[in-house]
C-alpha cells in the first residue's frame, strides 16, 4: 500500500496493511539541512527539501506542511520570535478587545509568511502527488484569539463581551476557511483543525457549544477538503459528539486520557490520532520507545480508525533522530494488521 | 498566606462549609453570593482569604487537574477572588506571616495566563510577590540578586522555556544565591521528572498548589 492507501484505508474504520504513522516534525528538517530554525522557515525550499528527506529518512505516512502557528498571529498584525531549539513563538498579541468590531480578515497574499507555506505545499504536492498526504494546518477560530489577544484576555471577552466574541468568531471563521482552502488549493490534501480549547481541560463545554463548535461547523463545511481536528494534548472524550457535529474525520488527542477509551468513544465515528507523549520521549531509550508505541497500538489500533502519532501534534526539537526512526521501526515491526493476539 | 489552619488538602473541608459554599459561588460565577458568604462567615477580610478563599481555590484546581472543571473555570474563580480582594482590602496586602520574597516570572514568553493564574491564587491569600512579568534568563537573575528573592515562582509554556530554568538554577549558584525555585505549565505536567531535570526545587500541576508548595519550603527552611 501508499501511505495515501494505508491512510484512506484507516480513516474510513478499516484495517490497511499496518497502522499509518504520522512523524509530525515541523522543526527537525532544519537539522537535516544543517540551518537555524529561523534560516529554515525563512525559505518555503528549505521546507520541502526538509519534508522530503524526512519522509525518507523515517519512512512515515505524511507530511507536515505546517511551518509554526505564529504566522497565522503576524497575519492578524502579531509578530514571531526565534528561538535555537523549539518552535517559533508568538511575540505579544496584536489585538484590543475594542477594535474587534471594526476588523476584518486579512488578506492571505498580502502575508508574506503564509504565502511561503503555499509555496512550499505547491512543491511537495509536485514531488510526492497523491502518493503520501500532505497535511496543511489552520488555527481554529476559537483558539485563534490566544495568540490574537493573549488567553487571559480572551477569557475576559468570552464573559464580558459576548457580543465581541460572536463577531470574533465571525471573522476568524471566514479567515480560517479561507486559509485552508488556499492550502488545499496549492497542494494539501488535508486540514488539521487545531483546536485546543476544545477540550474542555480549556474551556467549558458549555461555552465550547455556544462559540467554539458552531464556528467549527460552518470553518469546516466551508472547506474543500477533509480535516481532523486536534486538540493538542488535550483530553477530548467530553467533546467526542460535539466534534462529530462539527463534521471532522479524525481527532488528535492527549495522553492524560485512556487511549481505549477514546477509541472505544470514536470508534466507526472519527479516526483517533496520536498519543506517543513528546515531552518525555527526549529521554526514551530503546525499551521506552518500544513500549510506548506497543502500548498505543494496544489501545487503539484494533479495527483501523488509527494513525500512530504524537499526543501534541509537534514533536519537540529536543527528540532525537535515533528515537524517531526507532519509533518507524516499532510500529513497522508491531502494526502489521492484523494485530497478532487479537491485540487492540 | 498559608496559614496554621489550612492544610494544602482541600479533602480536609467538610460539605456545607464556607470553603464549599464559596467554591460553587465562584464555579457559578456568583459575585453576590461571595459577599455573602463573606458576611456570613464572620471573619475579617484576612481571615477570609486565608481560610476560606485559598483552600476553595485549591478544590477548583484539584478539580481542574482531575477533569472535573475547565481552564475557564479556573480563570474566572481567580479573577473573582481578585475582584473580592481589590474591593475588601483596596489592593493592600493580606499577609503578615509570609517574610520571604516571593517573585513571579515567565521565562521568554509573551503569553501570561499562567502567571496570572498563580497571581490571583497569591493574592486570593493574601500574599505579597514582585511581578517580573516576562523576562528573559538574565535578566531573571540579576532581579532575583537586586530583590533578594528566596523563592521564585516560573511559569512556563513552552518545552524550550521549561528547558532554560537549568540556565536559572546555574547562575543562582553560581553567584552563591540562596533561592528556591518553584516551577510549573504544561511541560511540567507532561513530564513529571522534568522539574528535577532543570534543578528546580518543586513544580506545581495546578496554580494553587503554589500554596502549599510555599509552606513545604517554610517547613524545610525551619
Amino acid at each position: 500500500m501508499t501511505s495515501m492507501e494505508r491512510v484512506l484505508t484507516t480513516l474510513s474504520h478499516r484495517e490497511p496493511d499496518r497502522v499509518p504513522l504520522f512523524l509530525l516534525l515541523s522543526l527537525h528538517g532544519a537539522r537535516e539541512l544543517g540551518l537555524t530554525i529561523e534560516e529554515y522557515f525563512a525559505k518555503a525550499e528549505h521546507v520541502v527539501q526538509g519534508q522530503l528527506r524526512m519522509l525518507k529518512r523515517y519512512g512515515h505516512d505524511c507530511i507536515y506542511a505546517f511551518f509554526h502557528a505564529s504566522l497565522e498571529a503576524e497575519a492578524w498584525g502579531g509578530s514571531t520570535i526565534f528561538r535555537e531549539d523549539g518552535p517559533p513563538n508568538a511575540g505579544p498579541p496584536p489585538l484590543k478587545a475594542d477594535t474587534i468590531a471594526s476588523l476584518t480578515p486579512p488578506r492571505i497574499a498580502d502575508v508574506p509568511g503564509l504565502t511561503r507555506v503555499l509555496e512550499a505545499q505547491r512543491a511537495l504536492r509536485q514531488a510526492v502527488g497523491d502518493s503520501v498526504p500532505i497535511i496543511g494546518v489552520v488555527m481554529s477560530p476559537f483558539s485563534l484569539p490566544v495568540m490574537q489577544l493573549g488567553f487571559d484576555h480572551y477569557l475576559d471577552l468570552i464573559f464580558d463581551r459576548p457580543d465581541l466574541m460572536h463577531r470574533l468568531m465571525e471573522i476568524n471563521g471566514a479567515f480560517c476557511a479561507a486559509w485552508g482552502n488556499a492550502q488545499l488549493a496549492a497542494g494539501a490534501h488535508a486540514i488539521c483543525y487545531f483546536d485546543p480549547l476544545a477540550s474542555a481541560k480549556m474551556i467549558d463545554p458549555t461555552l465550547y457549544r455556544r462559540f467554539g463548535r458552531p464556528v467549527a461547523q460552518k470553518a469546516i463545511a466551508a472547506m474543500a477538503g477533509p480535516t481532523a481536528t486536534h486538540l493538542a494534548s488535550g483530553p477530548c472524550l467530553q467533546v467526542v459528539d460535539d466534534l462529530v457535529d462539527t463534521g471532522t474525520k479524525m481527532v488528535g488527542v492527549g495522553g492524560e486520557e485512556d487511549l481505549a477509551a477514546v477509541k472505544a468513544a470514536c470508534r466507526g465515528r472519527l479516526a483517533v490520532l496520536g498519543n506517543l507523549n513528546g515531552v518525555q520521549m527526549r529521554s526514551w531509550d530503546e525499551a521506552a520507545t518500544v513500549a510506548a508505541v506497543q502500548g498505543a497500538i494496544d489501545a487503539g489500533a484494533s479495527g483501523g480508525g488509527f494513525v500512530l502519532s504524537d499526543q501534541h501534534g509537534e514533536i519537540p526539537w529536543q527528540v532525537p533522530e535515533t528515537t524517531l526512526g526507532l519509533i518507524g521501526q516499532a510500529v513497522r515491526e508491531y502494526g502489521r494488521y492484523p494485530l497478532a493476539g487479537g491485540r487492540g | 498566606m498559608v496559614t496554621s489552619c489550612y492544610s494544602g488538602n482541600a479533602a480536609d473541608y467538610r460539605e456545607g462549609s464556607p470553603v464549599l459554599l464559596l467554591e460553587s459561588a465562584l464555579v457559578g460565577m456568583d459575585r453576590l453570593a461571595i459577599q455573602r458568604i463573606h458576611a456570613d462567615s464572620g471573619l475579617s477580610p484576612l481571615n477570609f482569604c486565608e481560610q476560606v478563599i485559598a483552600p476553595a481555590l485549591t478544590v477548583i484546581g484539584e478539580k481542574w487537574d482531575r477533569g472535573d472543571l475547565s481552564l475557564s473555570h479556573v480563570y474566572m474563580s481567580g479573577r473573582l477572588c481578585e475582584e473580592f480582594m481589590e474591593e475588601v482590602l483596596g489592593g493592600r496586602s493580606g499577609s503578615v506571616q509570609e517574610r520571604r520574597r516571593v517573585a513571579l516570572a515567565v521565562l521568554e514568553d509573551y503569553h501570561l495566563l499562567g502567571k496570572r493564574l498563580v497571581g490571583f491564587v497569591l493574592k486570593g491569600a493574601g500574599i505579597p510577590y514582585l511581578d517580573y512579568g516576562t523576562v528573559d534568563v538574565q535578566e531573571l537573575v540579576r532581579r532575583v540578586q537586586r530583590d533578594g528573592v528566596r523563592v521564585l515562582l516560573i511559569s512556563a509554556l513552552m518545552l524550550p522555556s521549561a528547558l532554560k530554568v537549568r540556565e536559572v538554577r546555574e547562575a543562582l549558584d553560581r553567584l552563591g544565591i540562596t533561592c528556591s525555585i518553584v516551577v510549573g505549565g504544561a511541560p511540567f505536567r507532561l513530564d513529571p521528572a522534568l522539574h528535577r531535570e532543570v534543578g528546580a526545587d518543586l513544580s506545581c500541576d495546578t496554580a494553587s498548589q503554589v500554596l502549599p508548595a510555599l509552606a513545604q519550603l517554610r517547613e524545610g527552611e525551619s
